[in-house]
């Protein structure tokens, strides 16, 4: 779909009526491009606190590049909720563990949280912009950047969407490898958060296993990829380098070891009745309300939202591999904490699926060549949720323009929701249920 | 319980010897003598922020904490405010809009205290580089005594660029 806007003003009807989860979006392309959301009761800027001027446009074609950041900070509106015994609690944007930074503001009676308004934008370092006339091989790699957790996700929406506008596909043992990847990165990341998980509701045993499962998992990562986190392994026409032979066999042994010891530790967390009276009927995102605010990917599927790009929109090797996708509807932190078991019980059976199957063949083809104005898009099923990537192709195959999508756009309203009525303690544990991406949606 | 103890029974814990200090991530000279780096042995107090990494960093900060390299038997430990911080472990570009927060930290962090800059994107801004919305390097916005290169660094990267932080000077 095209639509044309005027020069002067430019703007659009408001499209979170009828879609809420648009409303955040709509005002980072305010605050980028200058195009309005009319008749939006919130214009309040999003990306924008004070690295650049109101009314300064930065992803404008005018606006260079090179420009240095303000150093002005800039207040932010919260909504503020009033009562007798309420309080606010300020949190952040440095947060008291190793994760990323974004501001939390709850509002409060004694311990259970009224509202909760997060205000994110602290990683904006302007990845938009800097897609801007990189060649396709530069652009990968900057797109594997987008949120580090799913590189392999974003690198292969990314060469999808090349690959798409330039008409090829790339040849079947790279799809397979990216597929083997992929799987690779949505098992790594579950087993992290379960450790954590396990850990926020005070069982530190489960951390300890889970961390070191994955740190064997990574350094077969490290020993048959090259790298840890499979950084720079999907490129544009292919994948960067082939398995070697003994690979195979490392691999398949490992799937093995894994699966005995996801499901030790998986009977451990359902039995352990101290850990499960945490994580039952907290921070629930009821189905209803998934669907209203379109809630997608892990936690949309814990919340009845039957979505799965793999099996709804299978690219190869997908429509060869029939994704068994695991649903929950109870929406609290138990029904993702069950999917993820499940999710890493399917991912191992593809893993034991592709390894013998790998066609034979070439790695990659020529990088696409795209002819200036050719628009593509690339979708992937990462391990949080579906990866979009946009591109339009400027003069010598460069990128005009690129925009990343990480579906945390969608979930971090909802996790607000899920939230309410809840006791502050419990919000790492809910917050980690999710595990959104800052940077992905701060660009 | 039973569960639990047997799991712990049935799993070797495997442990690695630390890697040697890096002294070549060294950006500044050893600012602080023998007496104040002797006082630190044994506790080590790490709080790590974010500038605005990609998250990547993070992830191997995460594995850092893992029983593989047993940070804790180093006497080296993450903490969660900057005031019980004896190091500042910085990830990322700095983006515009952390640089404020960074500062902070920064300032709220007791002397004597030593900074690492984590990852390609700590050291020169990485594929980020600089831009109307990020300063790049961490050093651009705060002193960094080691800068660890890498996309993320190892765990061994990055412990050894800690130990260089502590490391008498030549
Ligand atoms: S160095 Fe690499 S992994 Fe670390 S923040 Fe930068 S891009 Fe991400």
């Amino acid at each position: 779909m095209v639509l044309e806007l005027p020069e002067d003003q430019p703007s659009f009807p408001d499209l979170s009526r009828v879609f809420p989860g648009a409303l955040r979006q709509q005002r980072a392309m305010a605050d980028l491009l200058g195009i309005a959301a009319e008749g939006c009761v919130d214009q309040r800027p999003w990306l924008r606190h004070g690295a650049w001027a109101q009314g300064v446009h930065p992803l404008r074609r005018d606006f260079p590049a090179a420009t240095p950041p303000l150093e002005a900070a800039a207040d932010y509106r919260f909504v503020r909720v009033a009562g007798e015994g309420v309080h606010e609690i300020p949190v952040g944007p440095v947060h008291a563990g190793t994760i990323e930074p974004g501001h939390f503001r709850f509002s409060v009676v004694g311990e259970r949280v009224l509202r909760l308004e997060q205000h994110l934008g602290y990683t904006h370092k302007g990845i938009e912009k800097r897609f801007e006339g990189l060649d396709l091989t530069q652009g990968a790699r900057l797109a594997g950047r987008v949120s580090g957790d799913s590189t392999v996700a974003f690198a292969w929406a990314f060469c999808l969407a090349a690959e798409g506008a330039a008409a090829q596909a790339a040849p079947a043992r790279a799809a397979w490898l990216r597929a083997l990847a992929l799987e690779r990165e949505r098992v790594a990341n579950h087993l992290g958060d379960l450790g954590f998980l396990g850990n926020d509701a005070g069982l530190g045993v489960g951390l300890a296993h889970f961390s070191r499962i994955k740190e064997d998992w990574l350094r077969t990562n490290e020993q048959v990829f090259g790298h840890r986190y499979l950084m720079d392994f999907v490129v544009p026409g292919g994948v960067a380098r082939d398995l070697p032979q003994p690979a195979l066999a490392v691999l398949r042994a490992e799937l093995q070891t894994v699966e005995s010891q996801v499901g030790r530790l998986q009977a451990l967390y359902d039995e352990h009745p101290g850990l499960q009276d945490r994580l039952v009927g907290t921070g629930v995102v009821s189905p209803g309300l998934a669907r209203q605010l379109g809630l997608c990917g892990l936690a949309g599927r814990a919340s009845g939202q039957g979505f799965d790009l793999r099996v709804q929109a299978p690219a190869p090797p997908y429509d060869r591999l029939a994704v068994r996708m695991a649903t929950a509807t109870d929406g609290d932190v138990a029904a993702r904490v069950a999917l993820r078991f499940q999710e890493i019980q399917e991912s191992l059976r593809l893993l034991r699926d592709l390894l013998p199957s790998l066609p034979v063949g070439p790695l990659r083809e020529e990088a696409p060549r795209l002819g200036d104005g050719v628009l593509g898009l690339g979708q992937v099923e990462g391990w949080r949720g579906p990866v979009l990537m946009a591109l339009e192709a400027g003069p010598g195959g460069s990128l005009r323009r690129v925009h990343p999508q990480d579906p945390s756009w969608l979930n971090w309203p909802a996790l607000e929701h899920a939230i309410i009525g809840n006791i502050v303690p419990d919000f790492p544990l809910i917050n980690k249920s999710f595990n959104l991406s800052y940077s992905g949606v701060d660009l | 319980m039973y569960p639990i103890i047997r799991l712990i029974l049935d799993t070797p814990a495997p442990r690695e010897a630390p890697p040697e200090a890096d002294s070549s991530l060294r950006t500044l000279r050893q600012r602080l003598g023998a007496e104040v780096l002797g006082s630190f042995a044994g506790a080590l107090t790490i709080r790590h922020v974010d500038a605005g990494s990609c998250n990547g960093c993070e992830l191997e900060i995460h594995a850092l904490n893992n029983a593989y390299y047993n940070l804790e038997a180093l006497g080296m430990r993450f903490v969660a405010s900057p005031r019980h911080a004896d190091l500042l472990l910085v990830t990322g570009p700095v983006s515009a809009h952390m640089r404020t927060a960074l500062l902070r930290t920064f300032d709220a962090t007791p002397e004597p205290k030593l900074v690492v800059a984590l990852g390609d994107c700590g050291c020169t801004g990485g594929v980020f580089g600089n831009s109307y919305a990020s300063f790049g390097a961490v050093s651009n916005v705060i002193p960094v005594d080691v800068a660890v290169p890498g996309c993320p660094p190892s765990p061994r990267a990055l412990l050894a660029g800690i130990l260089a932080a502590i490391a008498p000077g030549s």
